[in-house]
């Protein structure tokens, strides 16, 4: 089965400049009960974005009508914590198609390459550059190639190379999913359960 | 040269290397629970496809259970969905399934141990970050997201890039009232929430080794608070007393087959790590954290850092923890208020756990400004600690056992601690809101956290050691 493609992207981003975020703040447990994909992004960062009456709270960025667009950027370590996909989910669901950061947590990162969600790794300079753009002027843009491996800040025109594995490159920017690869090679599977001796 | 014992492992269970890309691993033991699985069997649905090796692969609810009336119908709907869901799927594709009230339901990572399903040299995942915990006994165990549980499910097997070696050696003897619970914190607090990210950690030293297998799993549950992949400890013999007889262990000839190859998980003395840390034991006290993340800990009679020892790039981070935890930088620990004390989780939710709480607080009483919440990681430790006496212990001194499950640790179910309340958890998060929308917690050791709950204030256990 297909996961989205991601090839370019240009676009404004929400800049979250908060270091650790952990993924019980970009979705809290008590919404993990769904037995679907569905719908998390109606509570990303629930307890950031709306007070405890449900009321969105004025000051948190996704509630600034000034700050739109595709791309999160966040502090560095962005989604410690519990393993729950249900965070790329939400940040999925809500409309974001890549996460800038200086730094991400490991699972978190898994689980946003398996669900056509980029996490593009920047430098902490880079970082704080989109930072102090985005707070001059919210409609700075960024443009992600990955085919080149690439992040521009088209303000400056600053731009920086990201890391991402050849293999995880070429299922991006074709949609490929790792479970047909691993049904593809059932038979290499059985052959090395057949050679097991412990 | 010679193999770390992450090498040995996780070499032996590579089915193929994708060129530039990850590794394909086999998994001997995936364990399922209802929270992170119902969209993996659906994905099952949708490709048209069944489990691949459901002998591989056991389930049990946890996340969502209550901890009172475990015989009644869940109230909370939707948890009520999810554990029954488990049900049926596990049924569908013929996993082995301990539900509610079976004499082995628990916390998933309590019970793979208990059972013996847990042994040296294992590849284990879970769709949860604690499945670190199994490599207190030579596992690579590391938890896993939920298209990577479908991929298990589907396959046995998982795409994983190799991480790096590390190996953080604490040698020495540890003081009076220090435990496994506070090694870890201590070592979070010295290298950060994510210090060890990119990294799989192998603890080693005298500190280590003298623990028992369950201060072992505390060790090890923690490795994820650093961001490693996973931590593991070479398997010795502690760790084959403690497997021998269990349900679900080799027996026989097997066991003694097995038993050969397992004395040979160890990292050989001229092996390589890409990073070496190391720590004397005596260096640690009785530790607790003060703020949103683990790393965020200090010795008991310590205080917070002031705002200048904090690097220039945190503070913003630092400042928004202080204000949610309602805490003055700078300011001492002990003596700080606590409402709730929570003891259980995969962390510190087994019998040696408890024991050491109701041994604390055998003949003193609860304060009167405490709720607390006991809850054993399974029904065999529930089981146990009822056989032992234990639930009379904590009765006579004001206390109540409950029932198996995660409860407060992530409040799921209605183990929640209230807003603004504080917290003093065996637990191993205290991000923001993590035990209930607005509170704060406080994670220390069973007998902090019973210091905690005779005193109602942040007192350093060894006042009564």
């Amino acid at each position: 089965m297909a996961i989205d493609k991601f090839v370019t992207l240009k676009t404004t981003c929400v800049p979250l400049p908060v270091e650790n975020v952990d993924t019980d703040q970009i979705i809290p447990a008590r919404f993990l009960k769904a037995t679907t994909r569905d719908g998390f992004g109606e509570n990303l960062f629930r307890d950031w974005r709306y007070d405890k009456s449900d009321k969105p709270v004025k000051e948190f960025v996704l509630n600034n009508p000034a700050y739109s667009g595709k791309v999160l950027a966040a502090g560095k370590n962005f989604g410690s914590g519990s393993s729950r996909e249900h965070a790329a989910w939400a940040i999925h669901d809500y409309g974001f198609k890549a996460v800038v950061s200086s730094f991400f947590a490991d699972i978190f990162k898994n689980n946003a390459l398996n669900n056509g969600l980029l996490p593009v790794q920047v430098s902490p300079e880079f970082l704080a550059k989109i930072f102090k753009e985005i707070d001059k002027n919210p409609e700075t843009e960024v443009e992600i190639n990955l085919e080149m491996q690439k992040i521009t800040l088209l303000s400056t025109g600053e731009s920086e190379n990201f890391e991402i594995s050849p293999y995880k490159k070429k299922c991006l920017l074709n949609g490929y999913d790792d479970i047909d690869y691993l049904l593809s090679i059932k038979d290499k599977i059985e052959a090395f359960e057949a050679g097991k001796s412990i | 040269m010679g193999k770390t014992l992450f090498d040995k492992v996780w070499d032996s269970h590579v089915v193929s290397q994708i060129e530039g890309g990850p590794s394909v691993l086999y998994i001997d033991r995936h364990l399922v629970h209802e929270v992170t699985s119902p969209q993996a069997f659906a994905g099952l649905d949708r490709r048209g496809i069944s489990v691949f090796r459901p002998q591989n692969t056991v389930a049990t609810p946890d996340h969502n259970v209550p901890t009172v009336n475990q015989d009644l119908t869940i109230q909370d709907k939707l948890s009520r969905m999810q554990v029954e869901k488990l049900k049926e799927n596990t049924k569908k594709h013929g996993i082995n399934h301990y539900g509610l009230n079976h004499p082995y339901q628990g916390i998933v990572h309590v019970i793979g141990p208990e059972l013996g399903l847990t042994q040296p040299g294992m590849t284990i995942v879970c769709g949860d970050s604690h499945t670190s915990t199994h490599g207190a006994f030579g596992c690579v165990a590391f938890g896993i997201g939920t298209s990577e549980v479908e991929m298990v499910l589907a396959t046995q097997c998982i795409l994983q890039p190799k991480p790096k070696r590390m190996r953080i050696t604490v040698d020495g003897k540890l003081k009076k009232g220090v435990g496994a619970k506070d090694i870890i914190l201590y070592i979070i607090s010295k290298i950060s929430a994510s210090g060890a990210t990119g990294y799989f950690v192998e603890y080693a030293g005298s500190a280590i080794r003298n623990l028992s297998m369950e201060g072992r799993m505390t060790i090890c549950n923690m490795s994820i608070e650093m961001g490693a992949r996973g931590g593991h400890i070479a398997p010795d013999a502690t760790t084959f007393e403690y497997i021998k007889g269990r349900e679900f262990a080799p027996k026989g000839d097997e066991w003694e087959k097995k038993l050969a190859y397992w004395k040979n998980l160890f990292t050989d003395d001229d092996a390589v790590f890409d990073l070496e840390l190391n720590y004397d034991a005596a260096d640690i006290e009785p530790m607790i954290t003060y703020g949103t993340n683990p790393g965020m800990g200090v010795g008991i009679t310590g205080s917070i850092p002031k705002l200048d020892e904090i690097e220039e790039s945190t503070k913003a981070s630092f400042m928004k923890s202080m204000k949610y935890m309602d805490f003055e930088a700078g300011s001492n620990i002990l003596g700080k208020t606590v409402d709730y004390v929570f003891v259980g989780s995969c962390t510190n939710g087994r019998i040696e756990d408890l024991r050491a709480f109701a041994k604390f607080v055998e003949g003193k009483k609860k304060a009167d400004n405490i709720v607390a919440w006991i809850v054993p990681g399974s029904r065999q430790v529930e089981a146990q600690a009822k056989a032992e006496g234990l639930d009379k212990v904590l009765e006579a001194a004001g206390f109540v056992l409950r029932q198996p499950g995660c409860s407060a640790c992530l409040a799921m179910n209605d183990d929640k601690i209230p807003e603004g309340n504080y917290a003093v958890s065996t637990s191993n998060r205290n991000f923001e809101g993590r035990q209930g929308p607005g509170a704060r917690t406080m994670l220390a050791s069973p007998i902090t956290a019973a210091a905690a709950a005779i005193t109602g204030k942040v007192t350093d256990p060894r006042e009564f050691l």
